[in-house]
């Protein structure tokens, strides 16, 4: 559904992304990991439109898509959201949602039912009439999935929705997320939080320094010694299979 | 449901339609129609700032334009005046496409674009002050011809509802911005542009909508001022003050809000107005009292008189609510 090919993205002197290749197949939860700084807000940013490659192409559902303008892949079907959260403060949990379902419904009745069935949706549906302002971090990242799934789109883009979530925030939100998935829309989304990971993905990609250095079914890359020296530092994954040997 | 929601519109315009009745007073009727005129520049502002978000500094373009649009279309075309306002609320409306076309295209944000509307103001001052059909530094005059057919009237009352039905049409059209998906979107825009833009809002083109609409808005208060006084210079219609007033006046009545203008306008004019006596015509001295005035609203009341309202109508709703609560606890007990 979605391919990226030879994908770039420098700024300045720095190559933020380096060749990525990346395919999301319909139907599927893909999974975009790496240590910080690796580039995959930045991969993301230019998947969705709000910065243009300066190498490679990004086709979506069949259509190329290469420095389309984020509104114009938003309306094809593809929808990010934002690592750090970015409600509409003044506008109520009912009002932010319906600016998303705007998208496909003219009317403004329209727009603000289609509101209450995504919150409810997403747990959402006894906070319709709080100002959003008045959410916690959990519940703004669940405003920011909740607009974003209201758009209808075939392709969500989720960056860290359970970032600065607590244990039990994160086992709420993973069912809703495999909710979404089995409604029939595809997602590929951006974690820290491995637990979730593991138990969403169908496919792992790992980005580290703008470029993909594995990727395959999570527990494969999970146990890749490049993925494992890309968090934890050169020799880390000789040191832990010789602790291992050392046990056993 | 939908019509309940013109209701208070046609209420108010209708106390308004009154007052003629009862006020003969030629200053009180002046007065009104001033407030008025500003209620409906304030509008206009209201939809480009207080909707869309884009706080213009240079709203006295869009007022200058129109009003010179009207003025020579009549005097050098010969253009009926009514059809010379419906023309000048295009030209006012194109005059906000371009200077939104130029600055949003290139991304202008905030302050930026707070300079560039007031560039574009100074500009359009200079250009009325050189160009001959504008009748230059010495202004132009509309020869005086008090008929209806002429849009001109013998008596202030009928200016009084000429500016009414403008004003009420203003209030209008921003109740129906605000229940429809365009309003929306340009609430989601002053929120965030960038979350707009991800959930599909093409927001150059929304907030050029925006910019059209209040320039053809603030015209018709500039076409309203050409009519009533039938003199214009480059200092009246392209002046600072206009530019100012249009923004001082949503700003204390409410941002974003159907009524906040028309409410911001009759405090701020009757506060001149009283206290013209206090700063006598000391020039200048009534800028003064704006500038603090608008210190004071946006420090203490950024969501204006209308935000306070809601807050006021907000704690007597959760004192019933406790209330209620409190009588239900002694009757389960």
């Amino acid at each position: 559904m979605l391919e990226a090919r030879q994908v770039s993205k420098r700024f300045g002197g720095l190559l933020a992304v380096d060749g990525v290749n990346l395919d999301v197949a319909e139907g599927t939860i893909v999974s975009l990991i790496g240590p910080n700084g690796a580039g995959k807000t930045t991969l993301f940013t230019v998947l969705a439109g709000f910065q243009t490659p300066d190498e490679g192409t990004v086709r979506f559902a069949g259509r190329d898509i290469t420095g389309l303008p984020a509104h114009a892949v938003c309306r094809l079907g593809m929808v990010r959201t934002f690592q750090v959260v970015q409600p509409f403060g003044r506008l109520s949990v009912r009002e932010n949602i319906a600016v998303g379902a705007h998208l496909r419904h003219p009317s403004r009745a329209a727009a603000l039912d289609r509101a209450e069935a995504v919150a409810r949706r997403v747990g959402m549906a006894a906070m319709l009439d709080q100002p959003a302002t008045s959410l916690t971090v959990a519940g703004r990242k669940r405003l920011e999935l909740a607009r974003a799934l209201a758009t209808e789109p075939r392709l969500l883009l989720l960056d860290e929705v359970m970032a600065g979530l607590n244990p039990a925030e994160i086992d709420e939100i993973v069912p809703v997320i495999r909710a979404i998935r089995d409604g029939g829309i595809t997602i590929l989304l951006i974690e820290h939080v491995m637990r979730a990971v593991m138990s969403l993905s169908d496919h792992t990609y790992v980005l580290n320094q703008g470029r993909i250095i594995a990727d395959g079914p999570p527990r494969a890359v999970a146990a890749d010694p490049a993925v494992v020296e890309a968090y934890l530092g050169h020799g880390a994954a000789a040191r832990m299979q010789a602790a291992e040997a050392a046990h056993a | 449901m939908r019509a309940q929601r013109y209701l208070p519109i046609a209420l108010v315009t209708g106390g308004l339609a009154l007052l003629p009745l009862v006020v003969t007073s030629n200053f009180l009727l002046n007065f009104l129609i001033l407030t008025l005129l500003f209620a409906l520049l304030g509008q206009a502002w209201n939809i480009l700032g207080g909707f869309a978000g884009q706080f213009s500094f240079g709203h006295a373009v869009f007022f200058g334009s129109g009003a010179y649009a009207t003025a020579t279309l009549q005097i050098h075309l010969g253009v009926n005046p009514w059809v010379a306002m419906v023309l000048a609320l295009a030209v006012g409306g194109l005059v906000g496409a371009m200077i939104g076309a130029l600055s949003f295209r290139f991304r202008l944000r905030g302050s930026y674009f707070a300079l560039i509307t007031l560039a574009f103001a100074e500009v359009f001052r200079i250009i009325a002050h050189t160009a001959d059909f504008t009748g230059g530094g010495s202004g132009i005059l509309i020869p005086l011809d008090l008929r209806p057919a002429n849009l001109q009237f013998e008596d202030k009352a009928g200016f009084y509802y000429l500016v009414l039905a403008l004003t009420a049409g203003s209030l209008v059209i921003t109740r129906a911005l605000q229940d429809s998906r365009l309003g929306a979107w340009m609430l989601a825009i002053r929120e965030n542009e960038d979350s707009a833009r991800a959930l599909g809002i093409d927001s150059f083109r929304v907030k050029l909508v925006a910019i059209t609409l209040s320039g053809a808005m603030a015209a018709a208060a500039g076409v309203f001022y050409a009519q009533y006084f039938l003199y214009l210079d480059p200092g009246i219609a392209y002046g600072v003050g206009y530019s100012v007033e249009a923004l001082l006046v949503p700003i204390i009545g409410g941002m974003g809000t159907v009524f906040g203008p028309l409410i911001g306008s009759f405090v701020l004019h009757g506060v001149d107005e009283a206290t013209r006596g206090l700063t006598g015509d000391a020039p200048g001295l009534n800028l003064a009292l704006y500038g603090a005035l608008l210190i004071v609203m946006l420090r203490f009341l950024p969501a204006g008189l209308m935000g306070l309202a809601a807050q006021v109508k907000g704690i007597g709703h959760q004192r019933r609510t406790r209330q209620a609560h409190r009588l239900k606890e002694a009757g389960d007990a």
